[in-house]
């Protein structure tokens, strides 16, 4: 079955560079979508069902580890695979994304390589 | 500004730039000589900057040309962008806000280690010609300038220890409200 992804990140050139990613990736990829912050990724979640949820941590409106809290409270959501994909690279916010429930954590500047096998880890 | 915070500075910003032209970009920068300034000296191209908050306070700012920054899209996106000033459209744009976020979010990372933790801002990104840059903040900025296929990239860092709350007058502390009865 292919998979759904939702992509959130204030910055449309990371948002074309992870939708690339995930093109070439091993796994099967059904319907990418986009949302700029947490608020709209909620929106969006709202309305599609995804699979897999990749997020940026520093982001207006709603910031990553908002959303990630917000989607582990919700019971409809709290299954759903959150990997957070950032700048932040101190332990203590790596700590805040696993103890919040994140499936993953990778810091930028990532390689593809490394988007890729953490899905194909988790699929 | 300590001379040693300044030599890390220098090697923070090195390191990431580094790590960002060699993971995501496929492309060499090197380092030139790095220095000091009162205020930037920065009056045309596109410039990101972002704002660094914690027990140190500053900021962190990348600049370049037009045609850099087209340089730079094209292979952060694999889009080919022409160089030009008609070219820096709002995808160079953001291109070049997101390498100044990891850039320097990644020079804070490795900082926090001597200055404790930082939060940063959502980067903002310039591009023009003939404007003036001022920062309110006293001290210097450092600047280190890195080649990259025959053009300039610079990477400027300034940062101070964030004021102590005033302290209080001849011991009085006034109240924070007052009931009238």
């Amino acid at each position: 079955m292919p998979l759904d992804i939702l992509i959130v990140d204030d910055s449309a050139a990371i948002r074309k560079i992870l939708q690339r990613v995930l093109r070439q990736a091993d796994v099967d990829v059904g319907q990418v979508y986009e949302a700029g912050d947490g608020l709209e990724a909620l929106e969006t979640l709202k309305n599609h069902k995804v699979h897999l949820v990749l997020a940026d941590v520093n982001m207006p409106n709603m910031n990553g580890m908002q959303l990630l809290a917000e989607i582990k409270s919700r019971a409809e959501f709290a299954s759903l695979p959150v990997i957070m994909i950032t700048t932040e690279g101190s332990q203590s916010k790596v700590m805040e994304a696993a103890q919040l429930g994140a499936a993953g954590y990778i810091r930028k500047p990532f390689s593809a390589d490394q988007i890729k096998d953490k899905i194909s880890s988790l699929f | 500004m300590p001379a040693d915070l300044k030599d890390s500075i220098v090697k923070a910003v090195a390191a990431a730039t580094n790590e960002v032209f060699s993971t995501m970009l496929v492309m060499e920068a090197t380092p030139g000589e790095a220095y000091c300034e009162k205020v930037p000296q920065v009056s045309d191209g596109v410039v990101a900057f972002i704002g660094l908050a914690g027990k140190w306070t500053g900021t962190g700012m990348i600049s370049c040309s037009p045609a850099l920054a087209c340089r730079l899209a094209s292979q952060f996106l694999m889009t080919d962008y022409q160089p030009g000033s008609e070219a820096v459209n709002e995808e160079v744009l953001d291109a070049v806000a997101e390498l100044a976020n990891i850039i320097i979010g990644n020079a804070k990372n490795l900082l926090e280690e001597e200055l404790g933790p930082m939060g940063m801002s959502i980067p903002t990104v310039i591009f023009g010609r003939n404007f003036t840059t001022r920062s309110a903040g006293q001290g210097e900025w450092i600047v280190a300038p890195f080649h990259c296929e025959g053009e300039r990239l610079e990477v400027r860092m300034h940062l101070a220890p964030a004021r102590e709350a005033a302290p209080l007058r001849h011991g009085y502390q006034p109240p924070e409200c007052v009931e009238l009865r």
